[in-house]
């Protein structure tokens, strides 16, 4: 059985945001990329799944879409253990193309099991390429997954609700939209996976023809707030009365 | 033409988010000189489908089939389409919580309709349809453009006022095409936290962090927090280190909340969890370093110790409730 993590390359998290171009372009000088935050944790639990000898996931493979400069987030994910790697060759505009990109490439695959993907991107936060690729593939989709084992050919699925968990039982084929709790922490690379990771394949393939269903025109940064206000220590009963009578939220 | 509200329930009820998302399916319509309808999947009665009507909610189609009480993205997905083109919904309307983003994607792929996610208010302009979102994570804004005819929006939380429009209502009950068989997901049990307020609900929420210095001192957060009616969060450090469950987690890999109130304990405010958090109306910081960037995002703030400060507050507040 094959696991297929989507991955995304995105700007580190601390990185301080910027925009060029009269603000229409983001400013990727100087920015560190890193793979995106949920899907290095679904890459975790990919690799706990094929190293636990009780299940037979026997491959986990990487796919992305995005320009060569992607190339070494998608090295990281192949230190970390995955098998191999795709590489769609474009810079996709919006969810939906990135969606369509892979659809188009794992329609081809003789056979679909699993498919991971991370709840969001960091960056533009579309929540939906997850939910697009499965649409796209005709797969059931589970979203906000905290937990996933596997149990046969079925999967038991813990999934965050408002104030609580489900827990779900699922045939495969499926897709998986995972979140915090999937995996404890993202692994680090270690230096023998590092050197076979050079090794492990990593095939660029052409984007497939689509067109974009939405275009970013412009970015704003927050406008600047008024400065915090502080309560002496000793008198810390004055913030209750702030906030009753002046914030008017208690 | 018309604007299509999915209105999510919880066990048959709705919250103050489905008020909102009504409210401003109602906003939208006026703007595009449109209707609204709105549907509901799963068994909502009848009352409580009456109580959108307050919101500015004309027509409701409901789908009362028990089978839909558990969310199944593709079932569900492909009955939202479904009523979509029966009524010919120009605009398909989701919150941002769990199920939206589950189904938005799903709904905008079947019918080709660009979505925006978490939009923050109503179009900037009707044509070209331009909605502006948060992106990195809170840390900026972008204006984007849908392209196609159909649209698919979800809606963040907290960004339209819940606005009274009260009128009759007209509940049209529908019976999809749908099979028990075509349920892929079978749910085997639900966990739920009783007695407590829920995070993602949640008006007023107290946080604690690394500062609280152990997991033991937790007394004093939940106390506060019971006393103002609040959820308790934490940051990621308490989580990782099992200090509490991950579900408290807030901040870019958590959750992201937008109380009236958020109260920072002991939390230094790296930018990753001021992501989580930086829609909060107001937000309070106490903290032992006077220059921890907390008290840059900050509305109030104390410098000092928690377990010295929190058991003030918390007499203030016993005093406030009694007086």
């Amino acid at each position: 059985m094959k696991i297929i993590v989507c991955l995304g390359n995105v700007p580190d998290t601390t990185t301080k945001v910027k925009f060029v171009e009269d603000n229409t372009k983001f400013d990727a000088a100087g920015v560190q990329w890193v793979i995106n935050p949920w899907d290095e944790l679904a890459l975790t639990r990919a690799m706990e799944l094929k190293e636990d000898s009780g299940n037979s996931v026997d491959k986990v493979s990487v796919i992305t879409v995005g320009g060569k400069n992607t190339e070494p987030t998608i090295r990281k994910a192949l230190a970390i253990g995955a098998d191999d790697a795709v590489r769609i060759d474009l810079n996709p505009e919006d969810s939906y193309v990135a969606a369509y990109q892979m659809a188009a490439y794992l329609k081809n695959e003789q056979e679909l099991h699993i498919v991971f993907a991370g709840t969001e991107s960091s960056d533009y936060n579309g929540a939906a390429t997850g939910g697009m690729l499965a649409e796209l593939l005709s797969v059931p989709s589970i979203s906000s997954v905290s937990g996933f084992e596997l149990e046969g050919d079925k999967v038991r699925i813990s999934r965050d609700i408002d104030g609580g968990t489900e827990h779900l039982l699922v045939d495969i084929p499926m897709l998986a939209i995972v979140h915090k709790g999937i995996a404890k922490e993202p692994r680090i690379p270690a230096m023998r996976g590092i050197m076979m990771a050079r090794k492990k394949p990593l095939n660029v393939v052409p984007p497939s023809d689509v067109e974009a269903l939405t275009e970013i025109v412009g970015f704003e940064l927050p406008g600047s707030k008024p400065p915090c206000k502080m309560i002496d220590v000793d008198n810390a009963k004055e913030l209750i009365d702030l906030l009753q009578n002046e914030a008017k939220v208690l | 033409m018309a604007v299509l509200a999915y209105m999510e329930n919880w066990d048959g009820k709705f919250k103050k988010s489905s008020f909102e998302l009504v409210s401003y399916a109602n906003a939208l319509a006026e703007l595009l000189e449109t209707n609204i309808i709105v549907l509901s999947l799963g068994p909502v009665s009848e009352d409580e489908l009456s109580k959108l009507g307050n919101y500015g909610a004309r027509k409701i189609i409901t789908v009362p089939d028990v089978l839909f009480k558990t969310l199944d993205n593709q079932v569900f997905s492909k009955v939202i389409s479904v009523v979509a083109v029966n009524v010919g919904a120009e605009v398909i309307l989701f919150s941002h919580d769990n199920a939206g983003k589950a189904l938005a994607p799903r709904v905008s792929v079947s019918l080709k309709a660009g979505l925006v996610s978490g939009a923050t208010g109503l179009p900037l302009s009707v044509d070209p349809f331009t909605l502006r979102k948060k992106v990195f994570s809170g840390n900026s804004f972008a204006r984007q453009i849908i392209k196609t005819d159909k649209k698919v929006l979800t809606l963040a939380k907290n960004s339209i006022e819940v606005k009274e429009n009260r009128g009759s209502v007209e509940i049209e009950v529908f019976q999809p095409d749908v099979q028990a068989g075509d349920f892929k997901i079978h749910m085997e049990d639900v966990q739920k936290q009783t007695g407590k307020v829920i995070l993602t609900d949640a008006d007023i929420v107290v946080s604690g962090g690394r500062g609280m210095k152990s997991p033991d001192n937790w007394g004093p957060i939940e106390e506060l927090a019971d006393l103002l009616g609040a959820a308790t969060a934490c940051s990621r450090p308490v989580s990782d280190e099992g200090w509490r469950p991950h579900q408290e987690h807030t901040g870019q890999t958590g959750k992201i909340i937008a109380p009236n109130l958020y109260i920072a304990v002991g939390i230094s405010g790296a930018i990753q969890h001021l992501a989580g958090v930086s829609s909060s109306k107001f937000i309070v910081a106490i903290n032992t370093d006077k220059d921890a960037p907390v008290f840059e995002a900050a509305d109030y703030g104390i410098v000092g110790d928690a377990m010295k400060i929190l058991p003030e507050l918390i007499q203030a507040v016993k005093e406030m409730n009694a007086s």
